[in-house]
């Protein structure tokens, strides 16, 4: 029987028992990598030094303590749409509507901002938008939840088209609060009056995104591992049979679990408008809920994890951006770089899950080396 | 004999003073950060990007530019690090949404200058360090709008289509005073030689949407529009037109090399003359003006050259003979007798110069028989609908 079988040059075994700090070294393996890869390319296209380009990378957010202050604070945002995506996810239910609960939080919290101006003192406005966008936002993810739970429809697709009503319906109101007329530009809301801006606090503008998300993220950790809740996300991601006969209503975890991520979505959209930007647009929330998607499967739903990945990811974007203008190459530059990175990371997943074993030289025929 | 010597010793001095005291900076410690919307894919940032290199090789002082940046708090924060980390004392921005976050890194840095081209806020904000520039770039409209007339007329006579068919089509961005100012202009312009003329307006909702553009120009053509033009900052509606060998009146400067059988001419706004002004004043320690409204005169507003193989016989002559005219003012864009608005004559019309948000119109702008136009800022506030133009989907 051996004498026939011919052992490939290549063969690919599922790993078993993988220890805690594998993905750690194969991440890291192939982040570096991958900046080697992105330095050849730029030494071939541009001549320039690849460790200069590792400096600017660097440079790019940690060159002065307002670079700083932005890092945390894109870091914080993206954390807070990873953690919202992270509970329906554990549950295998995929939703990519991240982007619309966020950006239809965006427009609740604009939308208290203009309309309760005149009406409201500023603690009550600041009240009403935090409570306004946890609503809608939780709306836009109970929406494709209840249709998932009671129909059994598509939870990818529909988030994902629920999107696209966000992003309309906010152009929509660009322009009925457009000013001047015409323009489609909302500008800064309540710039002289600074009504329904959140406080700044400690001269850090950007500090209080930080604390907020920093708190959701302790409450997410502990909410996935130890709450009943939690497990019963579990159990329902593991196997909905299973959960049927240990009693558990998947509907209801479906439902209630949704709620959850799109409320959280809400948060992060009253920081960006509240906190952050004090303007409406639609691209306010600029891809964060489709890289969430990625950083919260690249953490394997951790929420400590999904700092560290979120801020990886913040730091080469920021990277690639200054890269781009130091060495006066194109926006797109810089996007290939962070494609080449991403391509290397998302990449090594696949040598975490498996093992490659090559052939040994002169061992044509012998059996098979698992 | 001693008085005037003490005169003139008194007057050395004053002036010594002035050349002392007048807080200037010197050259080699100016440094301008410019930002810009998009990059040079689009033909709007590209005409500024060109500006900004030229200005400051030719007057040597140092430059940094960042593309790409978004009408957010993105804005802001590159304002503030061109300033904190890149040590700039001029920040320029080029697009209009830019304005409030330019306003916000205005206050914060009050030793930093802050120049932001379309916008309509620095006369209103009060703020010493605030700036707003355009150009009467109606007039470059208008001239582009001859050459548009000349080639109608030349098809009219060839048998292509009745005077009655001459109708021309245009792809705006947003509905408003910049861009209304514009076609308008270039509507008057054509129907100033070529009377029969009429012309359909359809929006993209976009500065810079390639896809939409394009759309817009072919569904102008395929609704019998003679010739295109544009006000948005893509290649769409030039290719369009190549594609259906439909002449194009282009703006932000010559789409030639894309488009050499359908391209004309085309109007811009040089903003290397504004760039020399402010970096001039920055360094003689004079105030920049609120508002600069650049012309023909200072350079601000050109004419690409003619590409003869598309233009009409006589047309460089007779654009010259117009200029003319628009330069020594016997001739206004928006001289009153040539418009109607819903049948009558413009008498009168109330502009939302003082832009508040609120949407009221507060000053007169029709006097001596025309519209004044970037007179009273420099951003366009002419958003009247005049008779001849149709809007599209509105």
């Amino acid at each position: 029987m051996t004498k026939n079988k011919r052992e490939p040059l290549i063969h690919i075994t599922k790993r078993v028992n993988i220890p805690i700090w594998f993905p750690l070294v194969v991440h890291a393996a192939a982040l570096l990598l991958a900046l080697l890869a992105c330095a050849v390319l730029t030494l071939v296209m541009t001549g320039e030094n690849p460790l200069s380009l590792l400096n600017s990378i660097i440079n790019g957010s940690f060159g002065s303590s307002r670079k700083i202050w932005v890092m945390l604070q894109n870091t914080a945002m993206l954390l807070c749409v990873s953690l919202a995506v992270t509970p329906a996810f554990r549950m295998r239910f995929w939703n990519i509507g991240a982007e619309g609960q966020t950006l239809i939080a965006c427009l609740a919290s604009a939308a208290c901002m203009i309309l309760l101006r005149d009406v409201l003192p500023n603690w009550a406005i600041i009240v009403c938008m935090a409570a306004a966008s946890m609503l809608a936002g939780a709306v836009w993810g109970l929406i494709p939840a209840v249709f998932k739970a009671k129909w059994g429809t598509n939870e990818t697709l529909f988030t994902l088209m629920m999107n696209y009503i966000a992003t309309q319906l906010v152009a929509f109101f660009c322009v009925v609060w457009e000013s001047p007329k015409g323009s489609g530009q909302i500008g800064i809301i309540n710039q002289r009056t600074e009504l329904g801006w959140l406080p700044v606090i400690g001269g850090q503008r950007y500090l209080l995104n930080v604390i907020v998300v920093g708190l959701i993220c302790v409450a997410m950790h502990f909410y996935l591992r130890y709450s009943k809740h939690g497990f019963e996300i579990s159990v329902v991601g593991e196997s909905v049979k299973t959960a049927h006969y240990v009693g558990i209503k998947v509907e209801k975890v479906i439902i209630r679990t949704m709620l959850l991520s799109g409320a959280v979505c809400g948060i992060a959209g009253f920081l960006l408008v509240g906190s952050t930007n004090h303007t409406l647009t639609t691209t306010l929330v600029n891809g964060r809920g489709f890289t969430a998607v990625m950083v919260s499967w690249l953490a394997k739903f951790s929420p400590f994890w999904m700092i560290m990945i979120s801020m990886l990811l913040v730091v080469l974007e920021r990277g690639a951006g200054e890269i781009s203008t130091k060495f006066g190459l194109n926006q797109s530059y810089s996007d290939m770089l962070t494609g080449i990175i991403l391509f290397f990371i998302i990449g090594s997943e696949f040598f975490i899950m498996y093992r490659v074993h090559f052939r040994k030289p002169g061992d044509k025929e012998g059996k098979l080396n698992v | 004999m001693k008085k005037v010597l003490a005169l003139l010793v008194a007057l050395a001095l004053c002036l010594s003073c002035t050349a002392v005291f007048a807080d200037g900076v010197a050259k080699e410690n100016i440094k301008i950060g410019f930002i810009f919307l998009h990059d040079e894919n689009s033909t709007y940032d590209l005409n500024f990007l060109n500006a900004a290199k030229e200005a400051c090789e030719k007057l040597g002082v140092a430059y940094v530019l960042k593309t790409n940046i978004p009408e957010g708090q993105e804005c802001y924060e590159t304002a503030a690090e061109l300033i904190e980390d890149e040590g700039c004392n001029i920040i320029f921005a080029d697009s209009f949404g830019h304005e409030s976050f330019m306003i916000q890194a205005a206050k914060e840095y009050p030793e930093v200058q802050f120049c932001h081209a379309t916008g309509t806020r620095a006369h209103t904000e009060g703020l010493a360090n605030y700036h707003n520039a355009f150009a009467s770039i109606y007039e470059g409209r208008f001239l582009a709008g001859v050459a548009a007339g000349m080639k109608l007329n030349e098809m009219i006579e060839k048998g292509e289509f009745t005077a009655e068919e001459a109708k021309m089509g245009y792809v705006g961005a947003y509905p408003y005073a910049e861009v209304k100012s514009g076609y308008t202009s270039f509507f008057l312009g054509a129907r100033y030689i070529c009377p029969t003329v009429t012309m359909e307006v359809t929006f993209t909702n976009s500065w810079y949407d390639e896809a939409l553009e394009k759309e817009g120009a072919t569904k102008l053509i395929n609704d019998g529009c003679k010739l295109i033009s544009q006000h948005a900052d893509s290649m769409g509606a030039p290719t369009a037109c190549e594609v259906a060998g439909v002449p194009d009146v282009s703006y932000n400067g010559s789409t030639v090399a894309a488009c050499p059988n359908t391209f004309i001419i085309s109007s811009r706004i040089n903003w290397e003359p504004y760039f020399e002004y402010m970096v001039n004043c920055v360094m003689n320690g004079e105030a920049i003006a609120a508002d600069w409204t650049g012309t023909i005169a200072t350079g601000s507003v050109e004419l690409s050259e003619l590409n003869e193989q598309a233009a009409a016989a006589g047309t460089a002559e007779k654009i010259a003979e117009v200029k003319a005219a628009l330069e020594d003012g016997s001739l206004k864009v928006y001289d009153i007798n040539t418009f109607t608005v819903n049948g009558a004559k413009l008498e009168s019309y109330l502009a939302d110069v003082d832009d508040m948000g609120d949407y009221v119109p507060e000053t007169e702008v029709v006097t001596d028989g025309y519209f004044h136009e970037s007179e009273y800022r420099s951003a366009p506030y002419f958003d009247v609908d005049i008779d001849g133009i149709t809007m599209l989907g509105a």
